[in-house]
């Protein structure tokens, strides 16, 4: 005789995907524990930074007003970084300030904020308890596992995050292929406001996101990025951990050598680093997403490796939004019918895969592949700068038409016409 | 900015120690036929791994960011890895 559920749904994990999920659940009506294994919701929480918010306001639509934000970000700056230049697309435009396109956040601050509006839908959070297991019987999952307490539900959210154990344990996850994955290392480094301002050029709480490519990550696959919060910096490395482990390289080093690298330094000077964390990050776009569904369970967020990364944006907490809304209708749905089975679930991986972010998935599946080829790290931006080095460097030698100047450098470049032509149209299918 | 440690860096954060009950252990047997230690070594970014005078992987599980890198780099078996129990760990001021 199975035991009565304690709930209708079990959220493991506070973050957006499951605060998402548990809001919207609560909301209707249903019983829902969000169970979060920090002492307070989002203290195991760490992300780059940047969220971008249309989603999330369709859930909250006072996000922006309510929210602890740090900034809305009006400028995007691109940065090929190589060892004595950088290269730089600096973008700004006042249309992505209204409405607000995308914000900065640091999670301890965002995350409890998402949970206190959960508990005020009527959700129940249970801080402070590390799920050790999901409870199954028959086959099906009923409940998790936490030391001495079992909590019984009709569904199981599994919204812990990007080692999904609760996802590992029901099956639904193994071992991830490394070049599914990244190592993201970050610092907060704390600024002063006015100074922060003055240096990035931003006016009241505008903010600007830097992806930076080339030089940063020793040749290791991936990116730098440094994002402006309200006092103080997020700035970091995301590295592909396949290639990582392949060059040998040390994350600590790496990251270091970024930021003191002489185009990075630069914009930290006279901060202090007041914080300093590593998070893995799906990397695997479309190919990552598994199984989201079994009998009495769905997985959201990073926990079913929901990430866009084109080079240009990175998404994570969006999708984890949009996760988080199919997520609840789907549950809500079978609860309704009374079938939480697996194909009771199934709407919810139809509904992922229907909404924007499931369609932005489809559109990017082949940008991790693209993202891998090695030319993209340090080639590109070498070539880029030693043109431009030819362009403004007036050393007394007769000026060239660029085009011959161009031709010239790419002469010297390990970058082949091919290589370009090759790259040029998979980045344009990929992208 | 003053270039700092990683220890400095680390002290900057907070974190509670579960004395009782590390959640980190290395099979040092398989550790050493493997040979993934120095892999272990070299992708924390915490540090949390060392090379010890006798040839074993020293660990340090107080220092951990929890992130996993270590446990999805490691040949099978090689780590046992958890979170720390509930309240325990790192806990981001930040994020």
């Amino acid at each position: 005789m199975t035991a009565e559920p304690d709930f209708d749904v079990v959220v493991v994990g506070a973050g957006i995907a499951g605060c998402v999920t548990a809001y919207r659940l609560a909301q209707a009506g249903r019983s829902v524990a969000l169970v979060e294994r920090g002492a307070v919701p989002g203290s195991k929480n760490l992300s780059g930074g940047v969220l971008y918010s249309r989603g999330l306001e369709e859930v909250f639509p006072d996000l922006l007003e309510r929210a602890p934000i740090e900034r809305r970000i009006t400028r995007n700056y691109l940065q090929l970084l190589n060892a004595e230049s950088a290269v730089g697309i600096d973008y700004q435009d006042r249309r992505l300030a209204e409405p607000v396109n995308a914000v900065t956040v640091l999670r301890a601050r965002f995350d409890p904020w998402l949970a206190e509006q959960c508990e005020e839908a009527g959700a129940d959070l249970l801080s402070g308890v590390r799920v050790d297991e999901v409870l199954r019987e028959d086959g099906r999952v009923v409940g998790v596992r936490a030391g001495e307490d079992e909590l019984r539900a009709h569904v199981v959210v599994a919204a812990d995050g990007v080692n999904s154990f609760v996802a590992r344990g029901a099956g639904l996850r193994g071992r991830e292929p490394l070049h599914h994955l990244a190592l993201g290392v970050k610092a907060v480094v704390a600024l002063p406001e006015e100074r922060l301002r003055e240096r990035f050029h931003l006016t009241g709480d505008e903010g600007v996101a830097y992806a930076v490519v080339g030089d940063c990550t020793r040749g290791v696959g991936g990116g730098g990025f440094l994002y402006t919060n309200r006092a103080s910096l997020s700035v970091g490395v995301v590295l592909r951990l396949d290639d990582l482990v392949a060059k040998r390289e040390d994350s600590a080093a790496v990251f270091d050598h970024f930021l003191a690298h002489p185009f990075v330094a630069p914009l930290l000077e006279g901060g202090e680093v007041v914080e300093y964390g590593s998070h893995l990050v799906a990397e695997g776009g479309l190919a990552m997403l598994g199984e989201v569904v079994t009998d009495g369970m769905v997985v959201v967020g990073d926990a079913a490796g929901l990430t866009i990364n084109t080079g240009l944006t990175v998404r994570g907490m969006d999708l984890a939004v949009a996760s988080g809304v199919a997520a609840a209708s789907a549950v809500g749905q079978a609860l309704d019918t009374g079938d939480t089975s697996r194909d009771g679930l199934a709407g919810y991986r139809r509904e992922l895969l229907d909404s924007t972010a499931g369609r932005d998935l489809q559109t990017y599946a082949k940008a991790p592949a693209f993202l891998e080829r090695e030319r993209m790290y340090h080639d590109y931006g070498a070539l880029l700068g030693d043109v431009l080095h030819r362009v403004y460097d007036h050393d007394l030698t007769p000026r060239r038409h660029l085009l011959d100047v161009a031709r010239a450098e790419l002469r010297r470049s390990p970058v082949r016409v091919r290589d370009l032509v090759r790259d040029g149209l998979a980045g344009v299918r990929a992208l | 900015m003053r270039t700092t440690s990683i220890p400095d860096r680390l002290a900057a954060n907070s974190y509670v120690t579960d004395e009782e009950q590390p959640h980190i252990r290395v099979d040092q047997e398989l550790a050493r036929r493997t040979g993934c230690g120095d892999r272990l070594i070299a992708v924390c970014p915490a540090k949390v791994y060392t090379r010890e005078a006798d040839g074993t992987v020293g660990v340090e599980h107080a220092a951990c960011l929890e992130c996993g890198a270590c446990f999805a780099v490691a040949d099978p078996g090689v780590l046992e890895w958890t979170y720390p129990r509930g309240g325990f760990g790192i806990a981001f001021r930040e994020g």
